[in-house]
Parts: structure tokens; sequence; C-alpha cells
């Protein structure tokens, strides 16, 4: 017995969405059982989660450290718009490119996502930037960028090749897109959890004065982090730009605040030095959860999504408050 | 003379009024266009609503917080007030709507401050639930949608003019908007509050030692509690000017100003830590980035650089700000050696 | 007899079942200078905290002039003339000295507008009561140390304090500023006010206080004249147990010298400093506060490289500009504060042993060996004898010395040649300062060379078999710990 609530304090925060989710489950079976439970509406949900799910997965990292990127969704999209830039200026708009060319593509939006990772990392590493302006800063940039290349329009005539297959489900069940956030998720996770990059992490997140003293590479890891966090901006940029097929400034501008919710539901503390993946992507799956059951009921408007959101961001802290004895900082 | 001099090179707003300055000489000699009255009263025109959520801003920054919600604030308090006084076929005098954005801003501002203040909840992740709360209350259950009308006292307030600048030159006339009284009357009001009264005085306080406030003889609950509240009603009064400016009211049209705001106050010289910063370093600030905006026009740059620049200003502006306050804690330490031989 | 100022009687309190306090008594005289002494973790800050009405007694009374005090709160015990000064002087580093100085006063008065004006004399007459000269301009944040703490005394004058209760008041203060403020307690002796004074450090007791009263595991075990006290019973008092002060003789020194410093200097903290070490010794380095001493550490281990001068190790020299190059050269260094520089405190206490030594704790391919970290955190909680139920627990729940074991495991951890500590038992109990000693001691006879820093003398000539005196960021003495006194050496260092 002693064992089982070890195991539940350590992953409190796990559990705690474990069994809200159990719970909207058990409510959406009785009331829309037939709309809810269908393979088609889950595999939708698996493959509109990852765009966002990738840049909570960056997000994740960066605050760990008490720091912040709210560079996401620039860095998402000045990717996107390179790249698409570079087909068409290779194939023209309306040739075809080979399917081989999407490693160039991907090749291209992984440099860009670690270039723009790693002047967020020398901003706030070197220079000593607060990571909420730095990361801010550059988002307004990229953005800006993002509007000046696009001329403020959206750009969808180019070589759809990509979007197509990155659209489709292998086997005709598992999202594309799927593949990639799990592969993702699972190359952080074992950095976490199988290397010393977890631990180091965490401690520098606590007290970075301390983990100078104790001989960490301060530096290193914070660029470390950002680059890693900038590419997963980038990929999920990819996956944004395969579900839209087009690229325009300000897709997915709603997805910084969304990121940093799902990261802090998951249990990851604003102030560092705390975080599990478990409980970051059990959030991702919990909201996503909601938002398609909220969609099932014709006469509630999907704005209340917005609105469930928050309230249970600030249900959970609450929560937090009242199971912590009133420790909070 | 010397150490006045030398006073003021140590504090960050003489910095930023030094960029202000250049900025405006730069314009001034491209364009011929910055030192004419009509720009002057355009700047102005279009400080009030920015003005306005930085002196929000700014005061929950000084003590030690921050908010995130306030647009979708603003948004909400105004959707509301708006459709209500249209409903209600309102055509009476100004006072209502005045009265009407305060008081629900102030509750929107105390549902901020309830859980940040009494229950001392992280600021920024409260307010980032609080913003979406705003809009789904906004988008879901009032199903806002854009009101191109808006009550008749509202638009006069928002069309009338104090006084009308002429450019000799150019023939160009720009109205200095009524608006701009809220602004100055805020600006007044805030300077005496954090200047004049303890209440004040606290909100450093409790920026600069949360737990010795409270030994001080602050109420630091209930302080934090009244400011998240004081911040509701003004950006509210914000949201009042810009939709009385605009002539009409869309929901969304201030969301994602946030960032901007915040990056402003700070370019001023406010910690983003709490305690320290002045209400002149947040107007100058706040004036820089948007002149910023204002010059491009008249630079003839097309708008679609906008926010290239306003990112690039950003991100050298806090770039030099770090730099200088790594420069300062180093002096500090030799300056303190040196005392202590 | 004249009527005592305090009588604190049979005073207990518990905290979710835990004895803090145990049938504790206390008495004070108007116009005493009384120390509190005894171990982290002994009731003396629970007193302190009752006595000042944070906390309420489970049983037993209070009497403060006369005047029976129960269940009171912070203002009433201000208003009876109680003070705390915290070590942490709750000063507002953002704000001037003068709103320092009068707003509590003024918040007393529950006025609602400030008077600038009125504020400024406030301040002034505040500062005027213990000759304290300050810009009353300055930000707080600004002071030094010292300063802060006779602001913290000034805003405590305020209230007609008839008794202030100072918590280790001298921990950050060079020795200039010890006298100093020792000054000032002699001339609010004469103003008839009590000073009730926590400390831990022997010479202090002996220096200030004139009656004395220690605490052990929330018991009173001694009370009386300080003239009656001497070093043995002090420390008796305080743990229970008798230790032999053995003065370490090296045994086996190597026969080159395994760390050497050849005209280090970094500019404006120390000039041209030499000196070698060999394995199997442990050389001291002494000097007041502002020497130099801190930079010179900071300097050896890569924190605040030298400007000039060599650093080598077994005879090679090499290049210290970063701890981690430190670390690589198989050097370590225990800071001087273990919150802020040495200590991960929410963090488990087996992360905070290895964090340092990790990039070696992994297998092929860069995977982390958690069976080989564990090993190696159980093995040091082991060694060090670090009292915890388990390595999983994080550092903050652990008193000072068993906190300093942590710190002091992390760098054993790593098999250093060369261990450099500074200041190694400050705010450590006497227990765990013995212990510490016999560890270095022991690590000593197995070949390290240790350099440990520090002002506490009599640490000094016990532990270490060569002393260098450092004086104004120049070494300007060498000495036989064998045959220095304490006296010799403080004349040098001043």
């Amino acid at each position: 017995m002693n064992a089982i609530k070890r195991i539940y304090s350590k992953n409190r925060e796990v559990y705690r969405l474990l069994l809200i989710i159990v719970i909207w489950l058990v409510f959406m079976a009785l009331t829309k059982f037939k709309k809810f439970y269908t393979f088609k509406n889950f595999q939708t949900i698996a493959g509109q989660f990852p765009e966002f799910g990738l840049m909570a997965l960056g997000g994740m990292l960066c605050m760990m450290t008490g720091g912040i990127d709210l560079s996401c969704v620039g860095i998402a999209n000045a990717t996107t718009i390179f790249v698409v830039t570079n087909l068409i200026a290779t194939f023209g708009e309306t040739g075809s490119m080979p399917l081989a060319y999407i490693f160039v593509i991907y090749l291209i939006a992984i440099a860009v996502g670690a270039a723009l990772g790693a002047f967020n990392g020398f901003l706030i590493s070197v220079i000593h930037v607060p990571p909420i302006l730095a990361t801010l800063g550059v988002n307004e940039l990229m953005s800006g960028i993002c509007i000046v290349m696009t001329g403020g329009a959206a750009v969808s005539s180019f070589p759809k090749e990509y979007c197509d297959l990155f659209s489709n489900n292998i086997a005709g069940v598992v999202p594309v897109r799927l593949v990639v956030f799990i592969a993702v998720a699972l190359i952080i996770s074992y950095m976490l959890a199988k290397t010393t990059y977890g631990t180091k992490l965490k401690l520098l997140g606590t007290n970075q004065n301390v983990a100078k003293f104790s001989g960490l590479n301060n530096v290193g890891l914070l660029f470390k982090t950002y680059i890693i966090s900038g590419i997963c901006s980038a990929l999920g940029g990819m996956l944004m730009l395969s579900n839209y097929a087009s690229v325009r400034a300000d897709y997915g501008s709603q997805y910084t605040m969304q990121a940093i919710l799902i990261v802090v539901l998951g249990g990851v503390s604003p102030n560092g030095g705390k975080g599990r993946i478990s409980g970051v992507i059990t959030a991702i799956i919990l909201l996503k959860l909601l938002e398609s059951g909220i969609n099932r009921f014709q006469n509630v408007s999907s704005y209340y999504i917005s609105l469930i959101w928050g309230a249970v961001l600030i249900l959970a802290l609450v929560m937090d408050y009242f199971s912590n004895g009133r420790q909070r900082a | 003379m010397q150490t006045t001099l030398k006073k003021l090179t140590q504090r960050n707003e003489f910095y930023t009024f030094l960029i202000v300055l250049a900025l405006a000489v730069a314009v001034e000699i491209t364009s011929g266009q910055f030192f004419t009255p009509n720009n002057a009263v355009d700047l102005a025109s279009a400080m009030v609503v920015p003005g306005l959520f930085a002196v929000a801003e700014f005061m929950v920054l000084i003590s030690g917080g921050i908010d995130v919600s306030f647009p979708a604030l603003a948004s909400l308090t105004l959707f509301a007030t708006t459709k209500f006084l249209l409903d209600q076929n309102y055509n009476g005098p100004m006072i209502v709507p005045f009265l009407m954005v305060i008081v629900i801003g102030g509750i929107l501002g105390a549902f901020n401050g309830f859980f940040i203040g009494y229950m001392n909840l992280p600021a920024m992740i409260v307010t980032l639930g609080a913003s979406s709360v705003f809009k789904g209350i906004m988008q879901g259950a009032l199903n806002s949608k854009q009101l191109a009308v808006i009550p008749d006292c509202m638009k006069s307030f928002g069309t009338g003019a104090l006084f009308t600048a002429t450019n000799t030159t150019s023939g160009l006339t720009s109205k200095m908007p009524l608006t701009f009284i809220v602004f100055a009357v805020v600006l007044l009001l805030a300077f005496i509050l954090l200047r004049y009264t303890f209440f004040g005085r606290g909100i450093y306080a409790i920026g600069g030692n949360p737990a010795s406030a409270n030994c001080a003889g602050y109420n630091v609950k209930r302080t934090k509690f009244i400011l998240y509240i004081l911040a509701g009603v003004i950006a509210s009064l914000g949201g009042l000017c810009r939709v009385c400016m605009m002539q009409q009211c869309h929901p969304t049209n201030m969301l994602g100003m946030e960032m901007n705001v915040i990056a402003g106050v700070v370019l001023g010289g406010t910690a983003i830590t709490g305690g320290a910063g002045s209400l002149t370093g947040c107007f100058l600030g706040t004036l820089l980035i948007v002149m910023v905006e204002n010059s491009m026009i008249m630079l003839g740059v097309p708008t679609t650089w906008k926010s290239v620049f306003t990112g690039a200003l950003i991100v050298i502006g806090v770039g030099i700000s770090a730099a200088q306050v790594d420069r300062a804690n180093r002096a500090a330490i030799k300056v303190k050696k040196e005392v202590g031989r | 007899m004249a009527q005592s100022l305090l009588k604190a009687v049979d005073i207990c309190k518990s905290f979710a079942g835990v004895h803090a306090l145990k049938n504790v008594s206390l008495e004070l005289q108007p116009g005493e200078i009384h120390c509190l002494a005894g171990e982290n973790g002994c009731g003396k800050s629970t007193l302190i905290k009752i006595i000042s009405g944070v906390y309420q007694m489970d049983s037993g009374y209070i009497e403060f002039n006369g005047k029976r005090l129960t269940k009171i709160t912070p203002v009433e015990a201000i208003n009876n003339g109680i003070q705390v000064i915290y070590q942490d002087f709750a000063v507002f580093p953002n704000l001037t000295v003068m709103e320092n100085l009068a707003l509590n006063s003024e918040l007393a008065a529950k006025r609602k507008f400030v008077n600038w004006k009125r504020m400024r004399q406030i301040a002034e007459e505040a500062v005027a009561k213990i000759n304290f000269h300050v810009d009353l301009d300055a930000r707080v944040g600004s002071l030094s140390v010292a300063e802060k703490q006779m602001v913290a005394i000034s805003r405590a004058l305020m209230f007609n304090a008839k008794l202030i209760i100072m918590d280790e008041p001298t921990t950050a203060l060079t020795k200039k500023e010890v006298k100093a403020l020792f000054e000032i307690i002699l001339k609010l002796k004469a103003q008839g006010i009590a000073i009730l004074f926590v400390s831990h450090k022997l010479n202090e007791v002996f220096e200030i206080s004139e009656r004395f009263t220690i605490f052990r595991s929330g018991e009173l075990v001694a009370t009386g004249k300080t003239s009656e006290l001497d070093d043995k019973k002090f420390t008796f008092y305080m743990t229970g147990r008798e230790f032999e002060n053995k003065i370490f003789v090296p045994e086996k020194l190597s026969e080159k010298p395994v760390f050497e410093l050849q005209d280090l200097t970094l500019n404006g903290y120390f000039d041209k400093v030499s000196f070698q070490v060999r394995g199997g010794e442990i050389l001291g380095i002494t000097g007041l506060l502002d020497s130099g001493r801190t930079e010179l550490a900071l300097s050896m281990f890569g924190l605040r490289p030298a400007d000039s001068g060599r650093i080598l190790k077994n005879g090679r020299e090499v290049k210290i500009d970063s701890p981690r190059a430190a670390i690589h050269n198989k050097i370590g260094y225990v800071p001087e504060d273990r919150l802020s520089e040495g200590l991960f405190l929410p963090q488990s206490i087996g992360e905070n042993i290895i964090i340092s030594e990790i990039d070696g704790l992994t297998k092929k391919g860069g995977v982390y060996d958690l069976d080989h970290a564990q090993k190696e955190e159980q093995r040091w909680v082991r060694e060090l004898e670090i009292k915890t139920p388990t390595p999983a627990n994080a550092a903050s729940t652990l008193s000072g010395g068993n906190q300093q074991r942590i710190v002091l495991a992390k760098w054993m951890a790593c098999d250093p040649d060369v261990l450099i500590l500074n200041g190694p038992t400050v705010g450590v109990d006497i227990g765990s300062k013995h212990d510490i000693h016999e560890i270095l001691k022991k690590q000593a006879k197995a070949g390290m060379a240790i350099i440990i820093i520090s002002d506490d003398l009599p640490e000094v000539l016990s532990t270490c078999s060569r002393v260098l005196v450092i004086k104004n960021g120049k070494i300007v003495d060498e000495m036989d710990a064998q045959q220095a006194t304490e006296g010799e050496i403080l004349e040098k260092m001043m």
C-alpha cells in the first residue's frame, strides 16, 4: 500500500489528469457515444494534436530550466515559409516534387529551427536576457520576417506531394503525423531518462548559481535546450504545413499560449527544476479529448473550449494549493 | 550639476529617452515630418490605448507579478458593455458606459486578484488561464461578433477633439482626441498613487521583499487583490478608448497586444522580476514602441515590415538592457570591495 | 531583587507531535546582554518566535516587565517593546534607507498618504540614535551587509524597544564590523535596552555577553554567568560530548607538491600569491573577510580566473578558467555559502551528491548508469554518516551540519587530488564540525592535498599543519600550526 502511495505522490500530476480523462471518457460514452467513439474521430485527434504537441515538448524543456519559449509559433512559421520558398524556387509553383526530396526539406526545417533556437540560447545564456523577453522578441522578429516574405497573405501554390503524404494514415490506421510526434517524444524521453541531460536540466533549473559552482556547463545546457525547442517548433511547423497545405505568417498563433497551458497542466513548474514528459503528454491528450468531445455537442459553441482550458488550468493550480497544505512559494 | 548628471546616467530611463530622441531625429532627418504639430498629435493619439494598458501592466510588474490577460479582459468588458447598451437602445450620456466598464473591468480584475492575491498562485499561469476563460466567455457564452455600430455617446466621445493641430507645410490636420484625457488622468492618478500613498509604496515593497512586507504591516494578500482590480479597471478603460476611437467594437482586435505592451514597459527600465521601475520609464518605453510603428508610415516603409522592426527593437533593446545590468552588477561588486578595504 | 525584564517559564511547544521545546526557561534583566546558544534544531529559533508572538506556546508563561503575556501577536510584542532582528534583516532592497526606516512606523500609525518630509524626519531621528551615518536616499540593496544590519537596528529602536533579539547577527560581518556592532550593543545597553543575542560562536559569547543560556534538543541545559564558562564546558553543554582538540600532524607527505600557485594575481583582489601544497598536507589560509581570501579560492577553482600567474598541478601548468576545467584537473571546491552556492535544496540528497561526477557515471554510448549512481549515493551517505532515512529526501530536510556533509560528499565523490574548502564549518553544529574535521584529516592521511580557508582560528590551528596569513591581497606570513598561537595570527591578519 505504501509503495502505491509513493508512486502516486511521485506522479501525482499524471494520475490526476488520467482521472479527469477517465471521467470525461465515461461522460462522453454516456452522452454522445455514437458520435464520439468512432475510429475516425480518434484518428482525427491523433492526427491533429502532434503539431502543437511538439511545441509543448520543446516548451517543457525550456520551462524545466526556469525559462520559457514564446517563439514556437514564430519559428514554426518561419520554417515553413523557408521550406515553401525553397520548393517554389526548386520546382516551381506547379511543379512536382520527388518524394525523396522530403529529406531535404526536413533538413532545411531542422537547420532553421536549430539556428533560431541557438539565437534564443545565445540571448539567454550569454547576454543574460530574461527568457520571456528574448523569445518574445525573436517571435515578433520572425513573425515580421514571415509577413514580409509572404506579403501578409497565405501562400498555397506549391508542390503538394509532401502535404499529401503526411496527411495520410499508415496502413489506413496510424496518421503519419502521429508517428513523427511519437518519434520525437521517444527521443526526448530517452534523453531525459537515460542520459545525464535530464538530471542536469532539472538541477540547472533549480538553481543556476549552484549549477555553476558544481561544474555544470550552464551555457551549453541552455543552448542545447533552446536548440531542441527550436527544432521541435520547426517540426511542428512542418506538420502544420502538411495539415493546412499552405503557409501564412500567423498560423497557429493560439498555439503559444496553449503549449504553455499544456506544459503547466502536465506538472512542469514555471520556476524550473521539475517536470515529467508523461505529464505533458497526458495533458495534451486530455485537452484534445475535451475539445473533441465538446465539438460533438451541436448547441455548445466550440469557443467554450477556450473557457474550459483556462478553467482546467486554474483548477489544477487550486488543487495543487490545497494538496500542498498551502506551502506555495 | 555633476552629481545630477551622474545620477541621471545611472538610470535606465535616461537611455530609453536617448533612444527615443535618436529615433525622432532620424525620422526628422529622413522625412522632415517628425517634429510637426500634427505628428505630435498623431503620436499622442496612438499612445492612448497602449499607454493605458502599459500603466496597468507596469503596476502589476512592480509588485512582482505579471498579467497576460489584460487584452482579453478589456475585450470581454467592452463587448459585454457595448452589446448590452446596444440591446437597450441606449441614448444617454457617456457616464454610463464609463461606469459599466469600470465595474465589469474591476470584477474581472478581482478574478485574477483572488487567485494571485489570496491564494498566492503564480501570476503568469493564473492570468494565462484567465485569458482563456475571458476569451471563452466572450466568444462562447456571449457569442461575440463584430459590432459595427456603437452607442452614440461612445461614438461622439471617440470622435470628439480637444483641439486640432495643423501641419502648415502639408496641410494635414490631426485631431487630439478626447480620449487622451482619460490617459492623462489615469497617468496622473497612477503617479499620485505610487508616490504619495502607502498603498502605492506597498506595491514596491511587495515587489522588493514579499515576505517582509507582511512584517512591515502590509496586508499583502489584500493589497495584491486590489492591485489586480485596479489593473482590470485601467485595462478596461483602455478598451473603452479603443472602441470609441475605432467607432466599432471588434472583439478580437486587441488580442495579442500583451507581449508588445510588456516589452514596452520593460524597455523603459521596469524589472520583470519586480520592485524596480518608474512611470516615466514605462511611458518612454511604450512611446518607443508606438513611435516605431508611427515612423514607418512616415518613412514610407510598407506596413508589412512593422513586426520586423518592433521585433528587432525588442531583441536589441532587451539585449542592451541585460548587458547593462551585467556590467552594473560587476561594478557594484568592485565598489563594495574597495569600500571594504 | 529587581524585577526581571523577561521571564519565560516552563515553555513547551510541539509541532505535529514533535517536541520543539520541553519546559525551557529563560530570564533576562533590564539592560542585560544575554547569549542564547545551541546547535541547529535545539529550539532557540522556536523560543524567539514565541517571545515575539509569531508562534503560540503550548504551555508555560511569559512575563515581560511584570506583565503576563498570553497569546500575543507580533504587533502586540512590538507594542510591548520586543523587537527581533532576523538574519535577513527584513529590509526592502529596492526602497531607500529612508523608506525602510519610516515605513513600519507610518503603517503602524495607520497613515494612508505619504508625506516625504515627515518620512525623512523620522529616518533622521532613527539613525541619530546609534550615530549611524548613511545616505538616506541610497537604495538599501546597494548597502553592505553591516550597513543593512544598522538599518534594521535603527528601525528596531523606533518602537521604544526594551528588548532587542538578534539572530546570529555576526554571520556576514567582517571583524571590523563585528567590533562596530558590539560597540552599538554596549551603547544600547547603556540606554537600558536588553539584548538577547543568538550565537554559537564561542569567542563572541565570551566577548560580549554577561550571561548565557544553552539549549540542546529542545531542553534547557545550562544557564549562568559567562564569567563562569569555559571552552570545554561550552562544548559539552552544546553537544553532550567531550572533544579532544587534537592537532593535525601530517603523515606520509608526497614528495613533490600536488598543487602550486606561482605569482597568481587578480587585479584589485590579490597580488602575486605563491605557495605549494603536498599530498597529505592540510594547508590553512586565513585572513579577514575582505583580505582577498574568497577571491583567491574562486580563482583556484576557475570561477574568477586570475589575471596573471600560473597554477601548477603535479608540476605541470594547467589553465583553470572554469569550474569544469578545475574538476577536470581533479580540483574540488566546497563553497562558502552552501545554501546559495553548494546545494540544490529542493532536489534529492542523492542527486546533490552525484551531480559533479555525473559525467563519469555513464555506460557506453552516453547512457546514464542509474545503478552506479544509486550505489554512489548510498556509499557516500554511509561514509559521511549523513543522517537521512533515504537519499531520495530533499536536501532541504536536513540540518546545517548534515547539509554540509552532502556538499563534502559531492566533492569527495569526484575523487579530487586537491580539495579547497572555504569556511567549511560555518553554521554547522559542533558535533558535525568535529566530524567534518576528522573526515578531512582522514582524507589527508590517504594522500589528498587539502586547503582550508577560514577565519575560525581554533579550527585552523587544530586541523591544519601550516597556516598562510593573507592580508590586503598579499600573503604576509607562513606559520607552523603546531607552534603558532591565535594571538600571533590575529596580529598578522589585521
